[in-house]
Formats: C-alpha cells, sequence, structure tokens
C-alpha cells in the first residue's frame, strides 16, 4: 500500500519525462545551440592564434588556425616600444574610469528624484529626459554645437561629456528605484529629520546597489567601446585618442604607428623597425578584449537583468 | 493608520515651519536633478535649435563663431534637400529599410527558437555554457569584430583568400565586391545580436508557471505541443512588444556595423549605404554641413512619428510595457 502510494507520483515524474523532448530531439537542440555558441567565440580565439603567430608565418601563409610558427613577437614588442598603445590603453581606461563615476553619479541624483512621488516637477523632468529618446537635433547639428559652442573638440571632455548621460539608463535606474524602495522609508527618514542627500546616500542606495551596479557597467562598456567620438571631435590631438580608435586608424592607414612615433618619443625609423604590423594589430585586438572578458561574469549577472528590466520597460 | 498620517501631513501643510520644509525639499531634490537637466539643456535641446542649419547655406563668417556664422548665413529653404532626388537617396534608404526588415524577422525567429531550444535543454550546465558563449559578442564593439571579419577575408592575409590561393582557384576581392556584403553584414548583425535577444526570450520564458507544464504533460500534451499551447502564447506579448519597438526603429542603423566592418570602402557603397553613413560622409567627405543636417532632420522626424505610431499600438495591446 504505501509502496503503491509512492510509485504513484514516480510514474506521473516518468510521465512528464517522457513527454518531454525525445533524445534525439534534444540531441539536435545541441548541436544546433553548440555550433552556433562555438561561431560566437571563433573568432576571438582565432585573433588570439594569430597575434601569438610569426609574421613569418603570416607571409607564408596567411592567418591561420595552425600557424607554421608561433611567436612572441608582437607581445615582446608591445611590452617594449609599445609607448604610442600603452598611451591609448591608459585613455581607455582613464575615459572609462572617469566617465563612469560621473555617469553614474549623475544618473543616479536625475532618476531618484523621479521616484519621489512628492517631488513637484517630477513630470516635467521625466518628459526632459524621455522626449530626447524619441526626438533629436540629429548627429551633425549636434555634432557642431558640441565642438564650436562647447568646445568639445581635442581633448577628453569630447570624449566624456557625450555620453554622461542617457535616458535609457535613468529608466532602468528609476525602476530599481520603484521596485526595491518603499516610499514609506523616504517617509519615515523625512520625519526623523534626514536631510535629502542623507537619505539618499545613507538608505536609499544600499537598497539598490544591484542597479548601480547594472548601470555602472552599461556605462563602463559604453565608455570603453567607444569610438565614433573620437572619429567626430579629434582632428589632431592623437595622443588622448582610446585604443578603440587607434585600432581603427591601424585598420585604415598601415603606417598610423609610425607617423605617429614622435608620441612614443622615439623616431620613426626605430619604431618601425622590426614592426610585426600583422600580428601587433591582433595582439591589440585581444589587449581590447581582455578587459571586458575578465568583467565578462559580472556583465552577465548585472546587465541581464538590467537590460530585461530596460527593454521591456522601453 | 495611512490616513492618520497624511492628516497629520495635510495640518502640517497649513503650518509655516512645514512650508518652509516642503521648499527645502524641494529645493534639495531640483540640486540633485540639475546636473543631468543642464547636461539635457547643452547637449541634447540646444542642437535641436540646430536644425535650422538644414534650412541655411552654412559657411564661415568673420569673426568665425557659430553663432555669427549662423545667423549670416542665408536661407536657402529646402534647398538641402535635394538630396532626394539623387540616386543615392533611393539606394540607402533601400539598404536601411532591406536591411532592417530582414534583420528583424531573421532575428526574432532564431532568437525564439533558439530561447525555446536552451529553455527544453535539460542539462542545465550546458544551457549556461552556450548562453554564456551566444551572449559574448554583443559585450564587443564593432571595431573589434571589423577585425575579427578582416581575419576571415583580408585580400593577402585572410583566411578565406588564403584558402582560396591554396585551391588555386581566383581570389574573392572581399572589399571591392558588393556580392557577399548583404550575406556578410547579415552575419556578423546576428552574430552579435541574436545571443542578446535569446537571453531576453529565455527571461521571458523562464517566467512561465511551471505547473501549466506539468498540468498539459498530465492531460497527454506531447512537448510540440506544450511548445504551441504555452511556452508561444507566454512570450507572445514581449515579441510583440520587440517586434513593434524595432519597426519603430526602422530607419535608423547601427552605424558601426556599416561604418567599420566594411572598412569604409568606397566601392562597397551600394551595399553598405544607409542613412546613418550617408549623413555622416556628407559631413565628412564634403563638408556640407546643411545637407547632412537635412538628412539627418527628415531620419529624425519620420522616426519620431514610426515610434509614436508603434508605441500607440503597443499600448492598445499591453498598456504596461507602452514606452510613454
Amino acid at each position: 500500500m504505501v509502496a503503491a502510494k509512492t510509485a504513484k507520483p514516480m510514474k506521473v515524474k516518468d510521465d512528464l519525462r517522457l513527454n518531454g523532448f525525445s533524445k534525439p530531439v534534444e540531441g539536435m537542440f545541441h548541436v544546433i545551440l553548440g555550433i552556433f555558441a562555438l561561431i560566437c567565440i571563433i573568432p576571438f580565439v582565432f585573433v588570439i592564434i594569430i597575434s601569438f603567430s610569426s609574421e613569418e608565418s603570416i607571409r607564408q601563409i596567411g592567418y591561420s588556425f595552425v600557424p607554421n610558427q608561433w611567436s612572441l613577437e608582437s607581445y615582446q614588442y608591445v611590452f617594449e616600444k609599445g609607448g604610442m598603445l600603452w598611451r591609448s590603453y591608459f585613455n581607455s581606461f582613464y575615459i572609462t574610469i572617469l566617465g563612469t563615476i560621473l555617469s553614474v553619479t549623475m544618473c543616479v541624483l536625475y532618476s531618484y528624484p523621479l521616484y519621489r512621488k512628492d517631488f513637484k516637477w517630477r513630470g516635467f523632468f521625466t518628459f526632459l529626459s524621455f522626449f530626447t529618446m524619441i526626438f533629436g537635433g540629429g548627429m551633425i547639428p549636434t555634432f557642431v554645437i558640441c565642438k564650436s559652442v562647447l568646445g568639445l573638440s581635442d581633448n577628453y571632455a569630447a570624449l566624456i561629456v557625450p555620453l554622461l548621460f542617457s535616458p535609457f539608463n535613468i529608466m532602468i535606474m528609476r525602476t530599481f528605484f520603484q521596485t526595491s524602495v518603499p516610499f514609506e522609508l523616504v517617509e519615515a527618514a523625512t520625519i526623523d529629520g534626514s536631510g535629502e542627500y542623507r537619505t539618499l546616500i545613507q538608505i536609499i542606495l544600499p537598497i539598490v546597489k544591484p542597479g548601480i551596479a547594472t548601470v555602472a557597467l552599461l556605462n563602463a562598456l559604453a565608455y570603453w567601446n567607444e569610438w565614433f567620438l573620437s572619429l567626430l571631435y579629434i582632428t589632431k590631438n592623437n595622443a588622448i585618442i582610446p585604443l578603440q580608435y587607434l585600432l581603427m586608424q591601424m585598420q585604415r592607414n598601415a603606417d598610423f604607428l609610425a607617423k605617429n612615433s614622435h608620441m612614443m618619443g622615439v623616431d620613426a625609423a626605430a619604431a618601425t623597425q622590426n614592426l610585426p604590423s600583422q600580428t601587433l594589430k591582433m595582439t591589440l585586438v585581444v589587449f581590447t578584449v581582455i578587459p571586458i572578458a575578465c568583467a565578462y561574469p559580472f556583465f552577465q549577472r548585472y546587465v541581464v537583468a538590467g537590460l530585461t528590466l530596460g527593454s521591456v520597460k522601453g | 493608520m495611512t490616513r492618520a498620517k497624511s492628516e497629520t501631513m495635510a495640518v502640517n501643510n497649513k503650518l509655516g515651519p512645514r512650508n518652509f520644509s516642503q521648499h527645502k525639499k524641494t529645493i534639495a531634490l531640483l540640486s540633485m536633478i540639475a546636473p543631468g537637466a543642464i547636461w539635457l539643456l547643452l547637449l541634447r535641446y540646444l542642437p535641436m535649435f540646430g536644425i535650422i542649419l538644414s534650412f541655411k547655406k552654412y559657411r564661415a563668417f568673420n569673426p568665425n563663431t557659430f553663432w555669427n556664422n549662423i545667423s549670416k548665413s542665408p536661407w536657402v529653404g529646402f534647398d538641402n534637400f535635394k538630396f532626394l532626388n539623387s540616386p543615392d537617396a533611393g539606394i540607402m534608404l533601400r539598404n536601411t529599410l532591406g536591411y532592417n526588415i530582414v534583420w528583424i524577422a531573421l532575428g526574432l525567429v532564431i532568437a525564439v527558437v533558439f530561447a525555446i531550444m536552451m529553455s527544453e535543454i535539460t542539462n542545465r550546465f550546458a544551457a549556461k555554457t552556450y548562453q554564456t558563449m551566444m551572449f559574448f559578442p554583443y559585450f564587443l564593439s564593432w571595431v573589434v569584430a571589423s577585425y575579427f571579419v578582416m581575419a576571415f577575408l583580408d585580400p593577402t592575409s585572410g583566411l578565406i583568400p588564403n584558402y582560396q590561393k591554396s585551391l588555386g582557384v581566383d581570389v574573392t576581392n572581399f572589399y571591392h565586391d558588393a556580392t557577399y556584403w548583404p550575406f556578410i553584414l547579415t552575419i556578423a548583425n546576428l552574430w552579435k545580436n541574436v545571443g542578446y535577444s535569446t537571453v531576453l526570450y529565455l527571461a521571458a520564458i523562464t517566467g512561465i508557471d511551471a505547473s501549466w507544464y506539468e498540468a498539459a504533460a498530465v492531460d497527454g500534451a506531447n512537448k510540440w505541443q506544450q511548445v504551441w499551447h504555452i511556452t508561444l502564447p507566454g512570450i507572445r506579448t514581449m515579441i510583440i512588444i520587440l517586434l513593434i519597438m524595432n519597426v519603430g526603429k526602422i530607419f535608423n542603423s547601427d552605424f558601426g556595423l556599416f561604418y567599420n566592418v566594411p572598412q569604409n570602402s568606397g566601392s562597397l557603397y551600394s551595399v553598405t549605404q544607409v542613412i546613418d553613413t550617408y549623413v555622416y560622409r556628407a559631413y565628412a567627405n564634403t563638408k556640407n554641413i546643411g545637407m547632412s543636417s537635412a538628412a539627418g532632420l527628415l531620419q529624425s522626424v519620420v522616426g519620431f512619428f514610426c515610434i509614436v505610431g508603434a508605441n500607440t499600438i503597443v499600448t492598445k495591446i499591453d498598456p504596461d510595457s507602452a514606452l510613454f
């Protein structure tokens, strides 16, 4: 009797499994998803392999998954003579770190009042931010005004300021406030005599940490991957360009490094001597992707939540 | 309890100190919002006045300041919109709309199918691994992606041209041959974005109540029937909303994809020129500020009505998902 009773649910469970996809069908799913997943990362693996190939091997058989000869020459070059490259690497980090700190601060400060039901101007400022998502002056008027009126030209500000604020991130952050901070908490803090800034920093911020992490990662990603601002605003000051734009320049003109060698403090002849031009590019690509790969677990954890929230809500 | 509180607050409101603290609160909140608001005014609203550039023949005057130039530049009416009569306009419109329509459709079908497959795989570790790998390209820039493409297509060192060499057949000069680019761009776009949409749909599928599947299984529904009658209806709203929102952005393109991946190659413009790249190149190559502003303005206005239209439809389907 007891055995029969326990056996019955077991049987239902078996039925459920029977009603799952059959083994061959599931196997097919694995094949399809597995192939696509591989396609997604193989180009990066390929570029890593190229960066460890020797120039001679590339001259002989081109880029190959199995080079004739492995080599560290491009990495050696980067570490020994990579003045300009390190400069760009520094620029990328500088822009990303400073930009992220400033933009997260602005985002939190702007979205918190939009969450406050008792804020008189809430509707107005929500609209002010939101309207720019659906209408804008266009690329060129924005560029002309930023350059001639605001002075965003050939300076770090030109690479940071245009990305400081994102209406999309405001929506994400405000949703985080709305879903995780009960308004009673704000009221209670106010009654206890806490000032607005103190309430925000000491009481609210610890609660919305996941939201801040999401917005910070989105901002950091945007800054790290940024090249369009350099394309628009940097015309002569190549000492401040980030790695992404350096890569773009190297793709367009092969001797970009030599031309700009004075920024490395070496003369052109010395810089181009034994320049592993083919593998060096790929090495720089690897250097560009490494920070993203390192931060990837965090991206997966926080950005998925944020993007799901953001895309469903707009 | 709450009523008592609100009554106290109402009474307090009439009193001096409370009124004062209300002002203090508003000022504090306004000071928080100020940096963002100033940014919006300077970098978003001020450039909207730049729209008048579309109707002027902008050039430099003495003194060469923006306000002086813009006030002295002559009005030219709709002259800057004459590019609409050129064959370029037809090509970029065809490319913009064509790629967007095909990619919205392909992206949707592939991502939904992948998400369903992923949710049905019993080995969770495998599913998680696939997801991790598929999502990766989304986090890379098109500059990096253009190097990935170059590794395969570069005329001298690329994998495919070298394979062709080793076979002794004619080597394809990819960066000068427009034939393959509709496919290359499509593959590049799917490579970068399918993982992201898959993750979104997977999140929606995970949200479906598991007891529905159990009930269906007990009633004898096989897995295909469960997918058809439970999973798809469960993510229907999300599919429709993402679809409509994408249609709302149909006149916009991913600039980096069309500019970097073909390496800005002139012989490929017939299949790689979209409105966004046209606007940029009109400025970068000819410094024609008037025409590029005009093209951008058209895009902004049409895009505005598309999004408002899309949102109206979404509001009718599911008011909670509406953008505004």
